[in-house]
């Protein structure tokens, strides 16, 4: 009888804490939630959506020659909603390039530009600062469109297919895969919600808020420079920039969050 | 040479918003650079702002000040069309000055 008493009332207390619990961790997620609001104002990526126009508009290389007629996928020099359907099939070097990928082979056409230090650079590096810039400038062109990636050509399938087993792919001294984290639904590290890739939604809380801004440390990311990070956060062997195991893996975000919104360049804590 | 600021103003009921986005390192002096060298400081120490001619804010910054530093106020008075200045010096005396209309 006193022992059924003492467990009904742990009971009790065990449902007073599981709630207050939950109630904490929804309070904090409001409190997040605000706070990346808050940061939307002023979003320092503006800056580096100027300085991107600039070197869009700017002759460089040997060529002496701006970007101005590159072509992101809707023909030479459009640049409005051109990132919202990227990654795309190009026939002029019968692959399909993402955003950055593209932007070299434009350096290399347009300008003569020798591409090879650019790829090798790290993040950090000047050489990749107007890269970084130009994903800015071009992002900012496809904010508010819907995301309308094409699954039309063999290859672009193939690139969505490849993307996919890489998400799942396991390697590395930890064993580790894109799944490992974003693998589930209602997860997350620390603070930062874990969105689930494979879903629609999931997908395009990364894809459509990259490139991005972050915070914390004072620089703004491309999505190449994100999914590198992703790797190097795996202990994998970091992936060559611009390789098409980089446009892979933006094609499978890319294709599963087709429909949805760009708020492209986004801001990060 | 700096990189310019962004500025914009809205006035509404007799109040006006202004919110500027500067362009700045905002170098603390305390950081070390991949060589193990002291990253030397460099930060925006004065900052002034002026609607429609008259001074509405001056501020003292130091390096705790975060780089590209965001800054959102309200001030009493200002029209569409008055003019806003703000304009900043560093600590290297390096100066920059914008300015934007009210909407």
């Amino acid at each position: 009888m006193r022992s059924q008493h003492i467990k009904a009332s742990l009971l009790a207390v065990a449902t007073v804490l599981t709630v207050s619990a939950q109630a904490q961790q929804d309070s904090t997620t409001a409190g997040i939630e605000a706070y990346r609001e808050a940061l939307q104002d002023g979003n320092p990526a503006d800056l580096y959506v100027d300085s991107g126009a600039e070197i869009w508009k700017k002759k460089a290389g040997p060529k002496e020659a701006s970007l101005e007629k590159c072509d992101l996928g809707l023909g030479a020099g459009k640049v409005k909603g051109a990132y919202a359907q990227l990654p795309r099939y190009f026939k002029d070097t019968n692959k399909v390039q993402d955003l950055e990928s593209r932007l070299l082979t434009c350096m290399e056409k347009l300008q003569g530009v020798d591409t090879a230090p650019i790829i090798k650079a790290g993040f950090n590096s000047p050489q990749k600062a107007d890269l970084v810039a130009l994903s800015a400038y071009v992002s900012s062109e496809s904010k508010g469109m819907k995301v309308k990636v094409s699954m039309a050509h063999p290859k672009e399938r193939q690139m969505y297919d490849l993307g996919r087993r890489l998400f799942y792919y396991e390697a590395g001294p930890y064993d580790f895969a894109c799944a490992t984290c974003h693998g589930q639904d209602g997860k997350r590290i620390r603070l930062q919600d874990l969105p689930y890739i494979p879903s629609a939604e999931g997908a395009a809380k990364g894809w459509t808020t990259w490139p991005a801004y972050r915070v914390s440390s004072g620089q703004m990311w491309s999505m190449q420079w994100r999914i590198n990070d992703c790797f190097r956060q795996q202990r994998f062997p970091e992936p060559i920039y611009a390789s098409d195991v980089t446009v892979a893996i933006s094609s499978f975000m890319a294709g599963n969050s087709n429909g949805s919104v760009m708020q492209t360049p986004g801001i990060k804590r | 040479m700096a990189n310019p600021m962004k500025i914009r103003a809205a006035s509404k009921d007799g109040v006006t918003e202004i919110k500027i986005l500067m362009n700045h390192e905002m170098e603390t002096g305390q950081r070390k650079d991949s060589s193990g060298a002291l990253i030397p400081a460099w930060y925006i120490n004065e900052v002034k702002v002026e609607l429609a001619g008259k001074t509405v804010l001056t501020a003292e910054w130091g390096p705790s000040v975060s780089k590209n530093p965001y800054m959102a106020f309200k001030v009493k008075g200002g029209k569409a069309g008055d003019k806003v200045v703000c304009s900043w010096t560093d600590n290297k005396g390096e100066k920059r000055t914008d300015e934007a209309a009210v909407s």
